[in-house]
């Protein structure tokens, strides 16, 4: 399942990128083949409105990207959609299956994996056991089976393979047997991504996974997130880094105020008058691609450094 | 001073039934607080229900014995679900509070006067451990030179540490499987559980089930020793005194709790000892600076101290691992 | 006369510490014209049986029997009026035995009571009394009208010590996130602050005021302890990164440590309070149909004027805004300029003094006892769980009705032996359906 398959499903329905061409860029657009659709979803906090999405359609097999400036509830939807947080109305569905009140768990089970904006490695357990941990459907995780080894060890020992074969992947195999905590931001960025495919997700969900990884490491996270796609995965991810969001994503979705303000491919959208003005406020006449991406990041970076401080 | 009557009075407890109790009591801690971070502070109330299980079943419904030895089982299992359906989903401090409300309302109804035809009051019930005296297949005691046994008391030893070498067997096995990976993550961050398809609720269930169950034991073990269960035994102290126990040995490490439980009866004994002989008539402390009274407060005074001393400088216990303990919850 | 005068207070202040603690307690001196010699003082009253005027029959020709380690020092038999005084020669602790077999027929003592009493003679005079329980079983379903009456205004107070400890628990929670399994022991401070100072005035020159004066010291000595307390173990462990779980087990040792530093030097048995000398009479205040005597009426009056200058220093003042601000998002609040660590040190000041007030009001409805505060600890927690962790006004009301239902259970069937069952069972509810208090707010997630 790469791109030459998807071109060659184009009579019927168009999966991947390839079905994106002539989408609306309407807010709530249609599309050809939505692995997850989403209604009417939203969130209050007190008397603020933190997420108010009337509809979104996420494409099969395309990496989209969401946007929005800070506060715009893209974290918030996120953790609606996997189940993290219940919204106070709406339904949404993954392969048509209806996800309301469905618990996180289950939700990973049924294919949709997330990633953490302030990742959430298990310091204390080794790379290689926060790895294995990702496997699903392992007999040695339940109880009556687990004093038993000759009932789970042949299978510890394919996951344990699994594992390694994803860590070398993510040139994380060096870190195997140390304790996750010892990694860099970015590494653990990394492990949390591999960690989710050990799950084998249809749909990856990544918050913020360029946030506080350095220059040289983002390459190699680009290059993983594109080859996400290349196995036939969807990937969707909220990020502040407009490089990686015009370098990767294949449809970009913009939020505001909780809302769904503009959809498109990147170039579109950062040309669009509505996004620059969600982003921007009072400053209609700079264009989004030369918006200030040092002043923004710096801003994301401030705020997760304050947010890491007062856990 | 003499000092081979103070070791022998530390030894006779840190090999004697109290050490088995808390050891049981602080090994059931590990599985909770240890291996999964679920803060119990009920624990008393656990090994209460393990013991009352065992004599309202016999000696107020009349039942055979070994349904006694079933019920000690059932009944901190089932306290582990009436408790853990609701509050699993609590804070830990949250989860604290209500546990340790819980041990305390039992002890309550267990030793009122209006549940005395049932639970027989602050006097307890006695007079259901015939069979476990009856099986007793020693002859006489034992005399190790230093420490001597009595026959009973060797009995209830023989089936006391068997119990805790079960129970470490089994934690252990438990612990190195993916059931235990599982756990260990959840002490770290449940979200991140959560997130990749683990049933988290059922894990700490599990956990506090068999925490809960082995807790259990330790009153089993306690009642049966005793030959009789008293309310004012299963206070908020006894589950101080087993988190002190398992702190001592280290948390989340299959030998911490045992370790922990010997060296903290050794060294309460030790102290009750050394100073019950330093004080009163014939010691070398003044009346005035202590009486015999306060001698026994000291062991107190030094828990305490050492419960905090302990959390600050060496959270990890004697043979914990400090990079791998989690203390440091939300 | 003013000796007299002074007996006779002593006497009725009693009389009256019975009926306002709505204590069961049975036996108690009255008028008897006392010799000057110190004696112990029996009164035996059968509370089953009650004459018209509702004053329970005494029990005459009862014979009892007074020795000192082991020794004989006295013997009495009951008058007519059931009460029999028996000189001893000197001041310290004696045994008082009630011989059963002269008992009238048909009269026994109450269950859980032995015919033996340990009483501690510590003053000069005839007011040491030995208690042996009769009828008090029986006696208590008498009228539910005014036991509802008794146990309403009881529950006022202790509302209000609740009020207060729950306020001085509230602050520092708030501000720290600790939940200080400590606090109870702090109370307990207070209180034994104030019975040692008032030891220490009621025998100088400042007798008349011993007990205000000893209060005044104790909670002074109450925040002196919060900035000790804060100084040298929170403060640091904070600034190490100590997880609130660990500082939570912390405070379990200290609470241990503490309370058995108590026992240490006051030992395990309960003391009052010397007596409001300054009063000329204990009078009642009728308000709302309940009678409020001196005692109760300045605790009441002391707490109220001290929760209202709390809650408006806290609404207006500059350090209370601080501390409402650091509770809210201590984050936040750093980053705003707030000196958070001060904040702090000012919560735990204030939350040990408000604490230790507590304790000394407890101590005058009750008595001093080194594990007062630890039986209270998790009624205290029920309290401001109650009504919201952290929050002042929820800790207000959440006190309130927990200090009602703790003295109202017993009259709706909560054991007396066992009423704090009904305040802990509220709480694992209230935590259980609404984790947030009733007041609080619910937490925001993610």
């Amino acid at each position: 399942m790469d791109a030459d398959m998807t071109d060659q499903s184009n009579s019927e329905i168009k999966t991947g990128p390839a079905g994106l061409a002539g989408v609306s860029t309407e807010p709530g657009a249609k599309k050809p083949d939505p692995i997850l659709v989403a209604d009417n979803i939203t969130r209050t906090f007190g008397g603020l409105t933190a997420v108010d999405v009337e509809h979104v359609e996420i494409q099969r097999g395309a990496i989209t990207a969401l946007i929005g400036p800070n506060g715009a509830g893209k974290t918030t939807f996120f953790n609606l959609l996997t189940g993290f947080d219940q919204p106070n109305t709406g339904s949404w569905s993954l392969e048509g299956k209806s996800l309301k009140g469905v618990a996180p768990y289950k939700v990973a089970r049924l294919g949709m994996v997330r990633t953490f904006q302030l990742t959430k490695v298990l310091a204390k357990l080794t790379v290689i056991e926060n790895m294995r941990l990702g496997a699903t459907g392992q007999k040695g995780e339940r109880f009556w089976a687990a004093p038993f080894k000759f009932l789970w060890g042949a299978q510890e020992q394919s996951v344990t393979e699994k594992a390694d074969d994803l860590l070398a992947r993510f040139l994380l195999d060096k870190k195997r047997e140390d304790f996750a905590g010892s990694l860099s931001g970015g590494q653990r960025k990394l492990l949390e991504m591999a960690r989710a495919l050990m799950v084998d997700p249809e749909l990856v969900m990544l918050d913020e996974p360029m946030a506080g990884v350095n220059p040289a490491l983002k390459q190699s996270l680009l290059g993983h997130v594109k080859s996400l796609r290349d196995e036939g995965r969807t990937v969707l991810f909220v990020e502040h880094d407009m490089d990686m969001v015009r370098d990767i994503s294949d449809w970009v979705i913009v939020m505001a105020q909780g809302k769904i303000v503009a959809e498109g491919t990147p170039a579109a959208v950062m040309a669009d008058q509505r996004v620059i003005d969600a982003y921007l406020g009072a400053h209609h006449d700079t264009d989004l691609s030369e918006l200030d991406e040092e002043r923004l990041e710096a801003e994301v970076e401030a705020e997760i450094a304050q947010e890491e401080d007062s856990k | 001073m003499d000092i081979l009557e103070i070791l022998r009075a530390a030894l006779q407890q840190a090999l004697g039934p109290q050490a088995i109790v808390f050891a049981l009591a602080a090994i059931g801690l590990n599985v909770h607080f240890g291996y999964t971070g679920l803060l119990n502070f009920g624990q008393a109330g656990f090994v209460a229900v393990g013991a009352y299980g065992m004599a309202v079943t016999v000696v107020t419904f009349d039942a055979p014995f070994w349904l006694g030895i079933l019920m000690a089982i059932v009944a901190p299992l089932l306290l582990a679900v009436v408790l853990g359906v609701p509050t699993l989903r609590l804070r830990a401090d949250y989860l604290a509070i209500v546990t340790i409300a819980s041990a305390e309302v039992l002890r309550f109804v267990f030793g009122a006067v209006e549940t005395k035809d049932t639970f027989g009051g602050s006097n307890g019930l006695n007079g259901y451990a015939g069979p476990f005296q009856r099986a007793n297949p020693y002859s006489s005691g034992i005399d190790l030179g230093v420490v001597s046994f009595g026959r009973n008391d060797l009995w209830s030893l023989t089936v006391g540490w068997i119990l805790v070498a079960v129970c470490c067997v089994l934690v252990w096995a438990l612990m190195r499987s993916p059931w235990g990976r599982v756990l260990r993550s959840i002490r770290e961050d449940e979200d991140a559980v959560r997130s990749l398809g683990k049933n988290v609720f059922a894990y700490k269930m599990q956990a506090l089930a068999l925490g809960g169950v082995i807790g259990g034991l330790g009153g089993m073990f306690l009642a049966l020793k005793q030959a009789s269960v008293v309310p004012s035994d299963y206070s908020t102290l006894m589950t101080f005194y087993a988190f002190a126990a398992l702190l001592l040995g280290g948390a989340g490490r299959v030998m911490g709790p045992v370790i922990g439980s010997v060296l903290f009866w050794f060294l309460i004994a030790g102290l009750g000892s050394f100073f019950s002989q330093s004080a009163g008539e014939g010691g070398w402390i003044p009346e005035v600076i202590m009486s015999d009274t306060q001698a026994s407060l000291i062991r107190y005074i030094v828990l305490g101290l050492a419960i905090m001393l302990l959390m600050i400088f060496r959270p990890q216990g004697i043979i914990g691992d400090r990079r791998e303990i989690a203390i440091d919850g939300r | 006369m003013r000796k007299r005068l002074y007996r006779v207070l002593v006497a009725l202040i009693g009389a009256l510490m019975v009926l306002l603690v709505g204590a069961p307690v049975a036996a108690q001196a009255t008028e008897t014209p006392p010799p000057d010699a110190t004696a112990i003082q029996v009164t035996l009253q059968d509370e089953a049986s009650k004459d018209a005027e509702g004053n329970p029959k005494p029990i005459p020709g009862v014979t009892l029997q007074v020795s000192k380690d082991g020794k004989k020092a006295g013997e009495g038999v009951t008058d007519e009026k059931g009460v029999a005084t028996i000189v001893v020669e000197e001041l310290g602790k004696y045994t008082v035995t009630l011989d059963e077999k002269t008992l009238p027929k048909g009269t026994v003592l109450d269950e859980n009571t032995k015919n033996e009493a340990t009483v501690q003679v510590r003053f000069q005079g005839p007011n040491n009394r030995a208690i042996f329980p009769i009828g008090v079983a029986a006696g208590e379903q008498s009228s539910f009208a005014k036991d509802l009456a008794q146990n309403l205004r009881a529950g006022i107070v202790f509302a209000l010590v609740l009020c207060l400890a729950g306020l001085g628990f509230s602050l520092i929670f708030g501000t720290t996130g600790l939940s200080n399994f400590a606090h109870g022991e702090l109370l307990t401070f207070g209180a034994v602050m104030a019975w040692t100072f008032d030891q220490i005035f009621k025998t100088g020159g400042l007798a008349t005021v011993s007990v205000i004066l000893a209060g005044i010291v104790a909670v002074a000595l109450g925040g002196l302890g919060g900035y000790v307390q804060d100084k040298v173990l929170w403060g640091p462990l904070r600034r190490r990164g100590t997880g609130l779980i660990a500082m939570m087990i912390v405070s379990i040792g200290l609470s241990i440590f503490l309370r058995y530093i108590f026992q240490y030097f006051y030992t395990s048995s309960t003391r009052s309070l010397s007596q409001y000398s300054g009063q000329q009479r204990e009078q009642h205040w009728y308000y709302l149909g309940l009678s409020f005597a001196d005692r109760e009426g300045i605790i009441v009056l002391i707490s109220l004027v001290t929760i209202t200058t709390v809650c408006l220093w806290l609404a207006k003042s500059r350090m209370g805004k601080a501390m409402r601000a650091v509770s809210d998002n201590p984050a936040l609040a750093a980053s705003s300029g707030l000196r958070v660590d001060g904040v702090i040190t000012n919560a735990w000041v204030i939350g040990g003094a408000l604490t230790a007030l507590a304790g000394v009001l407890y101590a005058l409805t009750l008595q001093v006892n080194a594990f007062m505060g630890m039986r209270i600890l998790l009624v205290i927690f029920a309290a401001v769980t109650l009504g919201g962790l952290g929050t002042i006004w929820g800790s207000l009301v959440g006190s309130l009705v927990i200090g009602l239902v703790y003295e109202l259970g017993p009259l709706f069937g909560v054991p007396t032996s066992i009423k704090e069952v009904g305040p802990l069972l509220i709480m694992i509810v209230i935590l259980l359906v609404r984790p947030q208090g009733i007041l609080g707010r619910k937490e925001r997630l993610g």
